[in-house]
């Protein structure tokens, strides 16, 4: 283009003070267990330094208006919208994504089995949101009635399953971790007879 | 292996079914067909799936484009001079500048063309006009804002029964010659015989006619479409990461738009979140992505957000029909006609086979048994969004049975018959098949009364009409809708059908490793459908390797033969006939090396599930991966047979593939507030063989919640000045768990004579045939106010506007 000088210098200082970013921060926070330190703009949302500057892409962005759910993560272990959630505002947090489900040893959480073995997702895109979701709702209440999953849970959309398999899968978790009590209860007597 | 037959299938029906921990989830890892749970989990379930988004390459740009605010407007002028003055900004690009290198326009799949970024004027609102590429998706976005451009205000031509008028503006006048909004026009049957027929039954008999819309609605897939374009600068290669259904075919279209050499495009296809038909077009911004590398000569990626997904993207349905059936009065059935009109938005994006514009309509006959029917269509132009094929409508089969299972009930209405007694005693029989329908389809295999009494019996019929007459004797408003579907599905046999030249067929291959491992490449691509799984399967049930020991390749056009991808419900009616027929060919090789190895004729050998025995001589035998080993290793093969095991197949498919179901929908309505509650909904689906029959009942769950969506809360609507006013997932409002009932689901097994293993299609039965289930009850449960017929969608306040004698067609 054959702007004149002065138009492009005025043009690049618009630019640079209108919509070039503005201010960077420090910004220290967990993810996972582990100790994350980055700078980033101010304006940058959770999401995208969890997906971009931490490179951790198991959380997805499925409306970025705070709808879908998709990008659910837990932040000091409360769901919440890392789409709608300015990076700035977890300083300090534990934040805990679908990546951190997992033991380090590889054993699946009973809601990553569960949802395994009912057949919850197809595509699966919608996943982290749904499987961040229902660990907050177990762990505030672990033996939740068909209705409240389905409250619970009625913030996250899914194109693919009708919602049904995603439930009989909470359903299934919820009979895993009571099995798994059971068994961790049945391992302590056995201990407590044998000392 | 021996097709199974109808109804000796065991699977039960999964009713409910909730997975306890002693049940046996597996099937016994089935060594073939069987409910198998997905290889494709352990990583999704990790949050270690690759999505389009989740790609990144060095030295990667982000690209956003800059879209039109108004739906019909001429382009004054563009300055982009303050954007390419932006610091991070590597790139503004306009379509003079595209025009400059032949690149505005790109073909659609329906051999009309599209702009890519608008040069002369704008044609809906949301239109690509501009894009910019800069070093972050955040600066990138900053310097949409720093684009000015003048437009110059046209009247829109927004209500497609005003497009054809006299005055209309004309939208495409880029057509050369082009004086008015016409796209094609289209009929089917005979048209002289349905009026003979009509005139006979206006005497005689009954005719009834509704007028019925079936509105625009959006695929809406939660992954939004997106691509990385990487257009190596030295060695001239293309490799595109790509929200794309079919990979294939999208490599031909870029090399014929772009010039590019094809060998020199390489498509990926990662993983996939959601395509139902909104990942099958080529659209402007994968265009731009591949433009921008080539002239920066960097990696570029561009994601739309979900406002650019609803509104610019490939859209559904938009047909405004007058349905008529003709019908004896004691409620034979004798023909069905139907005139439309079918709005195709700025550019004829449909994805249809290039014989058939308005898809596979045809089918609007529906499963009856009639003396004749007719079609007409005229197809126009309107500033909204191009598209037309998306969101699992089978090829508009979805709006076909929607119109037909609709005027059932119509009819039934009229003549005050149960609507599942007038379908059972239309139903086309059994001995019927293959059954040529009156606009020339001919129906493969199909047993449709077992199928609609199961479902009645399930739902327990008799006892639900006894319930409504009790409760409707309170003032209470509760409805039942029956839908019966038939389905035309898997496209197709290459004498008919094509997409730009390009023939229906699917290629597979399959190689078995030394070790007796396989690989098998799909020219399909899963979007959640678990191809990885089903697959495997069906290599397992025609050689016995197990699915675990069977790697899936698809969705790299370097890495797996041509084919035209997954959509239309296609997979297993074509790929999966290749991939039997492929390990078919496999093991006729192996039992020609299994002869040598056993030093018996090839005849005397009998096989089953991996395993070749001399007939008589059970102990002589040999396993597949005996076979594989001796196929590569040292050692004499027998006369004639090269090393290696493997082989690769085109399979060019004989007919469609036609599934079926019966269902059932119960809906209360609340007389207060004509909020509709779907209470229960009973779906009996018949797609003959079933290879995985918990991703079978997941196809048909996921197709159900479409149709409560599109029959009670979807639409994408505009304003008379062209504004797109469902732009957001607070606008566009999709079903969540609350808006869904716990599906009820059986089935019967009716198998498709012509394919190998005998399946049909299954991935859009439910989002065909649920829809009018459910207005069907909501009208039913309206019966007392005298209501007929009401369209979609059926929100509180289109339903109470119903109630108050006010219902008006949505625009």
């Amino acid at each position: 283009m054959s702007a004149s000088p002065q138009t492009a210098e005025s043009n690049a200082r618009l630019a640079s003070e209108e919509t070039a970013g503005g201010s960077v921060i420090d910004l220290a926070f967990t993810v996972n267990g582990a100790a994350q330190q980055v700078r980033v703009e101010a304006r940058r949302t959770l999401s995208d330094v969890i997906r971009e500057d931490i490179a951790l892409t198991g959380t997805h962005l499925g409306c970025e208006h705070g709808v879908c759910g998709a990008c659910t993560v837990l932040v000091d272990g409360q769901p919440a919208r890392s789409c709608l959630m300015l990076a700035g505002q977890a300083e300090g947090s534990e934040v805990t994504t679908i990546e951190g489900l997992a033991r380090p040893d590889g054993t699946l959480h009973p809601i990553q089995q569960a949802m395994m073995d009912a057949h919850g997702f197809q595509c699966a895109f919608c996943s982290p949101g749904f499987l961040m979701s229902a660990v907050a709702l177990l762990d505030e209440n672990p033996e939740p009635t068909n209705a409240e999953i389905r409250e619970e849970l009625s913030g996250n959309l899914c194109r693919c399953t009708g919602y049904q398999s995603i439930i009989a899968g909470v359903e299934r978790a919820v009979e895993i971790m009571r099995s798994d009590d059971a068994d961790t209860k049945t391992d302590d007597d056995a201990e407590g007879a044998t000392s | 292996m021996t097709i199974t037959e109808p109804g000796t299938q065991s699977a039960e029906d999964n009713t409910n079914a909730v997975p306890t921990p002693t049940d046996n989830l597996n099937d016994h890892k089935p060594n073939g067909f069987g409910r198998m749970l997905r290889k494709e989990d352990p990583r999704l379930v990790r949050g270690r799936g690759q999505f389009c988004d989740d790609v990144q390459v060095p030295g990667m740009l982000h690209l956003a484009i800059l879209r039109s605010p108004m739906a019909h407007a001429r382009i004054v002028s563009i300055d982009k001079s303050a954007a390419e003055a932006h610091p991070k900004v590597k790139a503004v690009v306009t379509g003079a500048d595209l025009a400059e290198h032949n690149l505005a326009w790109m073909p659609t799949l329906s051999n009309d063309v599209q702009a890519v970024l608008a040069t002369d004027k704008v044609r809906f609102q949301h239109q690509e006009v501009a894009f910019v590429v800069a070093e972050d998706r955040y600066s990138a976005r900053d310097a949409l804002e720093l684009i000015d451009v003048e437009y110059e205000w046209l009247d829109p031509v927004i209500d497609v029964r005003q497009a054809l008028a006299p005055d209309a503006p004309v939208i495409r006048d880029d057509l050369e010659g082009k004086t008015d909004n016409h796209c094609f026009d289209w009929e089917a049957g005979s048209k002289d015989d349905t009026e003979a027929v009509f005139a006979d039954a206006r005497e005689n008999g009954i005719v009834v006619t509704e007028d019925i819309v079936y509105p625009r609605v959006h695929p809406a897939p939660m992954e939004t479409c997106g691509c990385v374009a990487d257009l190596d600068p030295v060695s001239g290669k293309l490799t595109l990461w790509s929200t794309t259904q079919a990979p294939h075919a999208h490599r031909t279209v870029y090399a014929l738009v772009a010039g590019l050499p094809e060998h020199k495009i390489r498509i990926i296809a990662p993983d996939i979140g959601g395509g139902f038909g909104n990942k099958v077009p080529i659209y402007p911004g994968y265009v731009c992505s591949i433009v921008a590398s080539l002239l920066i000569g960097k990696p570029v990626k561009w994601m739309e957000d979900r406002t650019e997904n609803l509104v610019s993207t490939g859209f559904a349905r938009d047909y405004i029909m007058r349905g008529e059936i003709a019908a004896t009065k004691e409620g034979k059935i004798r023909a069905i006609r139907t005139e439309v009109l079918a709005d195709h938005g700025a550019f004829n994006g449909t994805a249809a086979p290039v014989k058939y514009p308005a898809g596979f309509f045809g089918v609007f006959t529906g499963s009856y048994d009639i003396e004749a029917a007719y079609a007409h269509m005229s197809a126009v132009y309107t500033n909204k969004a191009p598209g037309g094929v998306a969101y699992a409508c089978s090829f508009r089969i979805t709006e076909a049975v929607y119109l037909v299972e609709r005027m059932v009930d119509v009819l039934a209405y009229d003549l005050e018959m149960d609507p599942a007694e007038l379908r059972l005693q239309n139903f086309i029989q059994p001995e019927q098949f293959p059954y040529e329908s009156k606009t020339g389809w001919v129906y493969d295999s199909g047993d449709y009364e077992p199928t609609m009494r199961k479902a009645l019996d399930m739902a327990g019929y008799a006892e639900l009409r006894a319930e409504q007459e009790e409760k409707r004797s309170r003032g209470e408003l509760m409805g039942i809708g029956i839908s019966f579907f038939t389905e035309a599905v898997g496209a197709g046999p290459r004498k008919d059908m094509d997409i730009l030249g390009l023939g229906m067929a699917d290629g597979c291959e399959l190689r078995v490793h030394p070790t007796g491992k396989a690989v098998v490449r799909l020219s399909v691509k899963t979007q959640g459908q678990g191809h990885e799984t089903t697959f495997a399967q069906i290599i397992a049930q025609e050689i016995g390797i197990p699915p675990d020991d069977i790697d899936v390749v698809h969705g790299d056009t370097d890495n797996t033969p041509f084919g035209l991808g997954t959509y239309g419900s296609r997979s297993t009616p074509v790929s999966g006939a290749a991939a039997a027929l492929v390990a078919r060919k496999v093991r006729d090789k192996a039992q020609i090396i299994a002869s040598g190895m056993l030093e018996a004729s090839v005849a005397d050998l009998e096989y089953e599930a991996g395993t070749f025995r001399v007939k008589g001589d059970p102990e002589q035998s040999v396993t597949i991966q005996d076979i594989a080993m001796r196929a590569h290793g040292a050692g004499d093969l027998p006369e004639g047979i090269e090393g290696g095991l493997e082989a690769q197949i085109c399979y060019n498919p004989e007919n469609l593939t036609y599934p079926f179901g019966a269902y059932i929908c119960v809906v209360d309505v609340d007389p207060g507030t004509a909020e509709v509650k779907v209470r229960r909904f009973v779906a009996v689906d018949d797609c003959g063989t079933q290879i995985n029959p918990m991703i079978v009942e997941g196809q048909v769950h996921g197709g159900l919640a479409d149709g409560v969506g599109m029959a009670l809360m979807e639409m994408i609507s505009f304003d008379e000045e062209g504004n797109c006013l469902a732009g957001s997932l607070m606008d566009y409002l999709i079903p969540t768990a609350m808006e869904v009932p716990d599906w009820e689901t059986g089935h019967t097994v009716t198998p498709s004579p012509h394919h190998p293993i005998g399946a049909k299609g299954i991935g859009e039965s439910a989002t065909v045939g649920s829809p009018p289930a459910i207005v069907n009850a909501v009208v039913d449960a309206l019966k007392p106010y005298g209501i007929r017929h009401a369209d979609m969608p059926l929100t509180p306040s289109r339903v109470w506007e119903a109630m108050q004698g006010n219902h008006t067609p949505p625009i």
